[in-house]
This record gives structure tokens, C-alpha cells and sequence, in this order.
């Protein structure tokens, strides 16, 4: 190598100045926000309280038995008066399907909407800080000074408090997630007599532990580093997404204030580092968009309160999109966006799936399968015999009875199947044989069809299947 | 260092650079490292517990004594005990008990199935059906030669079966037996062929295959007026059939058929019940340390033989 090549516009030195000013904090730092009043931190608790439908879900009753039930050991759902068998298990796909694209959906609007008011994460985060600036302070100075002052009995069972408290929300975390896969009020019962199984135990612990950790003390490192959604959804943005950003044009230059500061020949920052000390996150929302903002709008507040203060308009750090910002353009109209359209037509189209799912769920999962070992017997008298597995699952809640019946080819008789009883959720496979005189068969390959009648009820279950006999 | 980590002008380089780009030498983070500390610690609990270290012909045992063989028969024991309530009560049951149990049947036909592609399938095929001209019998239709009840089937298994018919080569013309030959093939067809039935009965024919030709279940003679052959229909084959005879030794080109014994011991047993019920005894009052005297062969007990006789009477064609 002789020499380093490079474009003579650029210095490598120059790129160096840029980084030094990035600051990568690891999770040596530990970031206490302040926690001030405004609109984002009320949409924020509402946000957050949509989770209270996990904490008490599990309570709800319907018809004797838990509203929704995921009953592994069963393998079956019960969702209120619906039961939902692993042969419908395409249904939870187009679910899935439809969150992922309403994520991203709304990312492509808002930004990082689910980040900021309802992911997990944030929203324990969230409760946990929240406690911890209660009992330790709420803010940087406060939370300091409280730590370096010496061990005291008080300060020792202050942080206990925390820590137990800590332990409580992430244990009631643990026993609501086990209670959707198992009867609530019998989880509760079985944990004061210590009967749960070791399965619930484990699950349990895992939730208190990793609750415990990640909101306790991983916090916003899980969202720069091991979150996948974080760096998913920043492609999803485009220049017409909102996001929260500083509006640099009118904030700089920006300065300190002093006492008779004419805001028209100045920036509009005032350099409080107000936004900075609120962020979850610990980032400063003036460098721009980064990876480490989760949009939840709380330096918004955080500035707001500072312009009402100096007497400036609001809105310096604002939900605006990049076009606004940049071009003074206006955000294109929902129905002009490709992007908003596509998305919701997958969404509409994976909600009429549920739907129609929903709606047309079988009474009965029915199957007949040919034996291929042999494909066909010759039978003494010359006819021919052909042998079936039929399998027929009850997804109905009550006992059925069903008489079968063959469709399709003359001469055919249905031997060795009996009228079939089958319990609620239960499967049988049981083996029938169709025999056929050799005059009757014109082809190689028949197909007939086995219907099922279930007793007192209109339901009629049927399935195509074929006859096969020796070449002519 | 650590407060300088953030601006690259002031950290130390690890010396490699490209391009003017140099590779900085921050540290990892430190929960990264304390992962990594603590995997390795997982390594040495490990090392302790299971075997690791390889001997020359043995390893370090650890301290839980954890084999794979070990594991291997837990969960073999699990399944057995699993299936140890349906296999004693199958013990107990009759053949018709089980036929009409719907969750024994299941699980008599479900668990016989490595039972028969053990020991059966090699000759009579997996399904039952074995390959064209093979000359074993086909276990899925409903013609039996030695019957096709549960009971019968339960004898062919326990005893085995070897049919005899001799050799007509040196007894027999030509002529004869072309007839005989086609007397066969029409019998099949439902065709009268009365030359041909004359020479059935002249040459002794009937004597085994019965006088209308449709064998005798006692001695396993073929029924010669169904569709179905033992060993084949076609012309040249039958008259091999005729020419050479079943397994009869003094010719070599016979054919060879036989089923062998799979429980010496359940087929003295069967016997012996045969005779008590013949003479109005209770076969449970029998006193076996007279028939057994412990040196019988038992390739398979008389619960899988009672399984395997359940399995081949559901192939398709039982009676």
C-alpha cells in the first residue's frame, strides 16, 4: 500500500471530530429522568394501563370456566364461547400477522408508538423508575446523593423497600402470564397450599427474575442492544412519518437565557437540558433522531413547560416529520401514502381471515386415509376390497353420534365402520373397509366420498377420497 | 481510559489501521463480560457434574453419574409402565372381549406394529399384502387356508403351519396333467370343466382338496374355486405346482412353504386346552407342570402372539 486513498473532500480526522461528540453509554451510566407533568406523560399512562388487561384477564369468567383459556395440556384455546384445536392454528397465524403489520403500520405514522406508551419493556421500566424515585428520589441530584450518603438502618430498608417491591410486580407479572395458560383462581389456591406444578414454578421465576433484571436494571440498555424491534423500526419510517424532533431552524443558536433576551435575533433553545434530563433513554432529542429514542414524547412535555415559562410559543420539540422539518413541506395525507395503503390492506385482509375463521369454525375435524399397503385386495369371490383409516375429532362441546355413509360409486358396501360415538375434544381413528364386485369397476382409480351424519343435528361432515383396483 | 472511551482521538489503538481508520481498543461492555465470565463458569459446573474428560478406554464419570444408556432406560421404563396396565389386562381378555373394546383394539393393532414388522413383515409383506409372486400368503383377504377366526389364526401363529402336497411328476402324464391344469383355471373362473373333474377324482386329487374342490381347513389344502392362488394362476405355474408339489422332500424343485413355529410352548398349551374343552373339562383346572416341562421354545410370548393374532384378523379379510 502506498498511500491512503481518499475522496479529497472528506478528512479522516474530521470524521473523528464528528464521533467524538457520541456519547455510547453501556450501561455504565444510569440514567435517572425527571419526571415532570404534561400530555405525552398522561397519553403514556394510558398507554401503560392497557396492560391491566394481563394482570386481570385471567379472572374473567364465562359460562362456568375461565373466558380465555390457552390450555396446553388439552391443546386446545378457549376464547369465551369459542374452542380453537391445533388444526385452526392458521387463525393465530393471520393474528400474529395482523400485529406485525399493525406495528408496522403505526411506525410508518407515528414512529415508535408501541416503544413508547405500550411495550413491555418501557412500560415496566416505567413503573419500576417511577418507584425508585419515590422511595430514592426523583431526580439525578436527589438519587445521588442518596446513594453515596452512608449505610444507615433507614437507607438499608429503603432499598429493601425497592427491591421488594421490585420482586412483587415482577412476581405478578409471572403468575398472571401462567395464569392464561391455567385456571386463575385455581393457580392462586394451589400457590397459598404450594401444589403448583414445576412447569408454573420455573415460568414463574423466570418472569420474577427477568423482570426483576431487565426493568430494574437493564432498562434502556435492552433497547439499544438487545431489542430487535429498535433497529426493525427505524426502516420503517419514511419522510412523511411523525416522530418527536427539534425543530433546529427556530432552536438555534441557542443560549443561555439572560435577562432581557430578544428571542427574534437568538435561537429559541434555551439550553436548560431540560429534554435531556426527562428522557427514559438518557438521549439529547437535539442531535436528531437516533436509535435510542422511543417517541415517547416526554421531552415534548419537558419543553413545553420551558417555552410557557420564557413566554415562547410551544412546540420547539414537536411530533413533526422529517418533510416538515426539512422541505417546510406538509405531511402527505394518509391516502396518498403507499406505504399506509399497503399495510392496510394486509391488516384488512388478515382481520376478515379472523373473522371469517371465526365465524366458520367445524364442528368436526374429518379425515380418511387410504391404506397403501396393499392399495387393493382381491377377495375370493372376486371382488375387491379397499381399506381406510377414518378420523374424525369432536371440536363440539357435547357427546356426537355419526352414522357414515359412502358416495360415488355403485355397488360399493361400507364395511366394518358402525355408527361412531365420539366424546367432546376426543379422536378415534377407526378402520373401515368398502368392497366392490370386479364388474362394477370401470377405472383404476374411483372416487367416492365418505359422508358422516351426526345425530340430531343438521351437521353433515364429508371427505373425497378414491378407490383403487388392479389394472384391467 | 475508561472516561476517554467516547472520543477516538484520545483512545489507545489496538496499532492495525486501514485507510487511516484505526481499530480502537475500548472494552467491551461489562455486562457483556460478565456473561462471558459467567458461561465459563457454566463450563466448569459442567466439567464436575457430567462426564467430560475421555480416559483411554473410559471417561471422568462426574459427580450426577449421568449416562446416555441410563437415560435411555428411564425413559423406555416410562413407556413400559405406561403400557404395562393395557398389556396385563390384554392377558385377560378373550379374543371377543378385545374385538368389541374399541380402546383395546386400538391398542392391541397400534402396539403389534413393530410386533409384526418385526417378526412377519419380512415374508407377508407390511401391510399384510406380500410381494407379487413371492408365494407367501397374502394375510389381507378373506380366504384362509387354515381358517380365519381369531382362534385359528392364534394356531397358525403358536404352531406354525407347513402344508404338504407330492410331486405328480412321475405319477402323472402329460396329458394328465394339462388337463388338471386347466381343470384348475376353470375352477377359478367358475367354468364346469367335467373331464377335468373326472380326473380329480381318478387320480386322488380329492382326497386333499375335497370332493368339490374347495380344500379342507384341517390340512390347509388350497381351496381350488376362488379367485385367489396360493402361488400363482398363471398356466405355468400351476402345472408347476402340480408337477413338484409342496414341500415335498423327495423333489427338488418343490415349492417351499412354511410358516414357522413361534411359541412351542403356547401351541402345547392351546392343544392341551383343545382336549379339555373336547372332554368337558375346565382347561383352567388344567395342571400344566404335566404338559411343561420348561425346555419349550417361546420365540414370542402369548401376549404379543394374542396381539399379532388381533393384528392380522384387522388386516382386513379375518372372519
Amino acid at each position: 500500500m502506498s498511500e491512503v486513498k481518499n475522496n479529497k473532500n472528506i478528512n479522516i480526522d474530521d470524521i473523528y471530530e464528528d464521533v467524538s461528540e457520541w456519547r455510547i453509554n453501556t450501561g455504565d451510566i444510569k440514567i435517572v429522568a425527571k419526571r415532570l407533568p404534561g400530555g405525552f406523560r398522561t397519553l403514556k399512562w394510558l398507554g401503560m394501563s392497557t396492560w391491566s388487561i394481563f394482570f386481570l384477564g385471567p379472572y374473567l369468567r364465562f359460562d362456568g370456566s375461565q373466558a380465555v383459556l390457552f390450555d396446553l395440556p388439552q391443546r386446545h384455546f378457549n376464547i369465551f364461547h369459542v374452542t380453537i384445536y391445533p388444526q385452526d392454528i392458521w387463525m393465530l397465524s393471520l393474528t400474529l400477522l395482523f400485529f406485525a403489520i399493525l406495528l408496522a403500520a403505526v411506525t410508518s405514522i407515528a414512529g415508535r408508538v408501541f416503544c413508547g406508551f405500550f411495550c413491555f419493556q418501557t412500560v415496566w421500566t416505567d413503573i419500576y423508575t417511577w418507584i425508585e424515585g419515590k422511595i430514592e428520589g426523583s431526580t439525578p441530584q436527589k438519587a445521588m446523593k442518596f446513594n453515596e450518603a452512608p449505610w444507615t438502618i433507614y437507607k438499608l430498608s429503603l432499598k429493601a423497600l425497592k427491591h421488594s417491591l421490585w420482586i412483587l410486580i415482577g412476581l405478578l407479572t409471572g403468575i398472571s402470564f401462567v395464569a392464561w395458560f391455567t385456571d386463575a383462581f385455581q393457580l392462586w389456591h394451589n400457590l397459598f397450599s404450594f401444589q403448583v406444578s414445576l412447569t408454573a414454578v420455573i415460568i414463574i421465576a423466570s418472569f420474577t427474575g427477568g423482570t426483576y433484571l431487565f426493568a430494574g436494571f437493564m432498562r434502556e440498555q435492552v433497547c439499544f442492544w438487545l431489542c430487535p424491534y429498535a433497529r426493525l423500526q427505524g426502516v420503517m419510517y419514511d419522510q412523511d412519518t411523525v416522530l418527536p424532533a427539534y425543530d433546529a431552524e427556530r432552536g438555534e443558536p441557542r443560549a443561555r437565557i439572560k435577562k432581557g433576551d430578544d428571542f427574534s435575533t437568538r435561537g429559541s433553545c434555551v439550553d436548560c437540558n431540560v429534554c435531556v434530563a426527562v428522557c427514559p433513554t438518557g438521549i439529547d432529542i437535539r442531535k436528531g433522531q437516533q436509535e435510542g429514542c422511543i417517541t415517547c414524547g416526554l421531552c415534548i412535555d419537558a419543553c413545553d413547560s420551558i417555552m410557557d415559562k420564557t413566554n415562547q410559543p410551544r412546540g420547539l420539540v414537536r411530533y413533526a416529520s422529517y418533510k416538515e422539518l426539512a422541505h417546510n413541506e406538509p405531511v402527505l395525507p394518509l391516502y396518498k401514502r403507499f406505504r399506509v395503503i399497503t399495510y392496510g390492506l394486509i391488516l384488512l385482509l388478515a382481520f376478515s381471515g379472523i373473522v371469517y375463521g371465526f365465524t366458520h369454525l367445524s364442528p368436526t375435524e374429518f379425515q380418511v386415509i387410504h391404506q397403501r399397503q396393499p392399495l387393493y385386495v382381491l377377495l375370493s369371490d372376486g371382488s375387491i376390497q379397499n381399506k381406510y383409516t377414518i378420523k374424525v375429532l369432536n371440536k363440539t362441546k357435547n357427546t356426537i353420534k355419526i352414522h357414515f355413509e359412502i358416495e360415488g360409486l355403485e355397488g360399493a358396501t361400507l364395511r366394518g365402520l358402525s355408527d361412531m360415538v365420539l366424546e367432546p375434544g376426543k379422536m378415534t381413528p377407526v378402520t373401515a373397509l368398502v368392497r366392490v364386485p370386479t364388474g362394477k369397476l370401470k377405472k383404476e382409480l374411483i372416487p367416492i366420498v365418505f359422508k358422516g351424519k351426526v345425530d340430531n343435528s343438521t351437521i353433515v361432515i364429508s371427505y373425497k377420497s378414491i378407490f383403487m383396483s388392479p389394472k384391467k | 481510559m475508561e472516561e476517554n472511551k467516547n472520543k477516538p482521538t484520545q483512545v489507545e489503538d489496538t496499532g492495525h489501521e486501514w485507510d487511516g481508520i484505526r481499530e480502537l481498543d475500548n472494552p467491551p461492555p461489562r455486562w457483556w463480560l460478565n456473561a462471558l465470565y459467567l458461561s465459563g463458569l457454566i463450563v466448569v459446573v459442567y466439567f464436575v457434574l457430567y462426564p467430560s474428560l475421555p480416559l483411554v478406554d473410559d471417561s471422568t464419570k462426574g459427580l450426577l453419574g449421568w449416562t446416555q444408556i441410563s437415560e435411555y432406560k428411564e425413559d423406555l421404563a416410562k413407556v413400559e409402565a405406561k403400557r404395562a396396565p393395557f398389556d396385563d389386562k390384554l392377558a385377560t381378555m378373550s379374543f371377543n372381549e378385545i374385538l368389541k373394546d374399541q380402546e383395546m383394539l386400538n391398542y392391541a393393532i397400534g402396539s403389534s406394529k413393530v410386533l409384526y414388522g418385526d417378526n412377519c413383515a419380512a415374508c407377508h409383506g407390511v401391510g399384510g399384502a406380500p410381494a407379487k409372486g413371492a408365494g407367501y400368503p397374502v394375510l389381507t383377504d378373506d380366504d384362509w387356508l387354515y381358517g380365519g377366526t381369531v382362534e385359528d389364526i392364534q394356531v397358525s401363529i403358536a404352531k406354525g403351519r407347513q402344508g404338504y402336497m407330492p410331486a405328480h411328476e412321475k405319477l402323472l402324464k402329460t396329458e394328465e396333467v394339462d388337463q388338471l391344469v386347466k381343470f384348475a383355471i376353470d375352477s377359478s373362473n367358475g367354468v364346469m370343466n367335467k373331464a377335468g373333474m373326472a380326473l380329480f377324482n381318478a387320480k386322488g386329487c380329492v382326497a386333499c382338496h375335497g370332493a368339490d374342490a374347495k380344500g379342507i381347513k384341517a390340512m390347509g389344502s388350497a381351496n381350488l374355486t376362488d379367485k385367489i392362488w396360493r402361488f400363482s394362476g398363471d398356466e405355468d405355474q400351476v402345472r408347476l405346482t402340480i408337477l413338484h408339489g409342496v414341500n415335498d422332500a423327495t423333489d427338488k424343485l418343490t415349492r417351499v412353504a412354511v410358516m414357522p413355529q413361534w411359541s412351542e410352548k403356547l401351541s402345547i398349551m392351546l392343544q392341551a386346552r383343545a382336549y379339555a374343552i373336547a372332554d368337558g373339562e375346565d382347561p383352567n383346572d388344567i395342571d400344566w407342570s404335566d404338559e411343561l416341562d420348561g425346555s419349550e421354545s417361546e420365540r414370542l410370548s402369548e401376549t404379543d402372539i394374542k396381539k399379532l393374532t388381533i393384528y392380522v384378523h384387522q388386516f382386513g379379510g379375518g372372519e
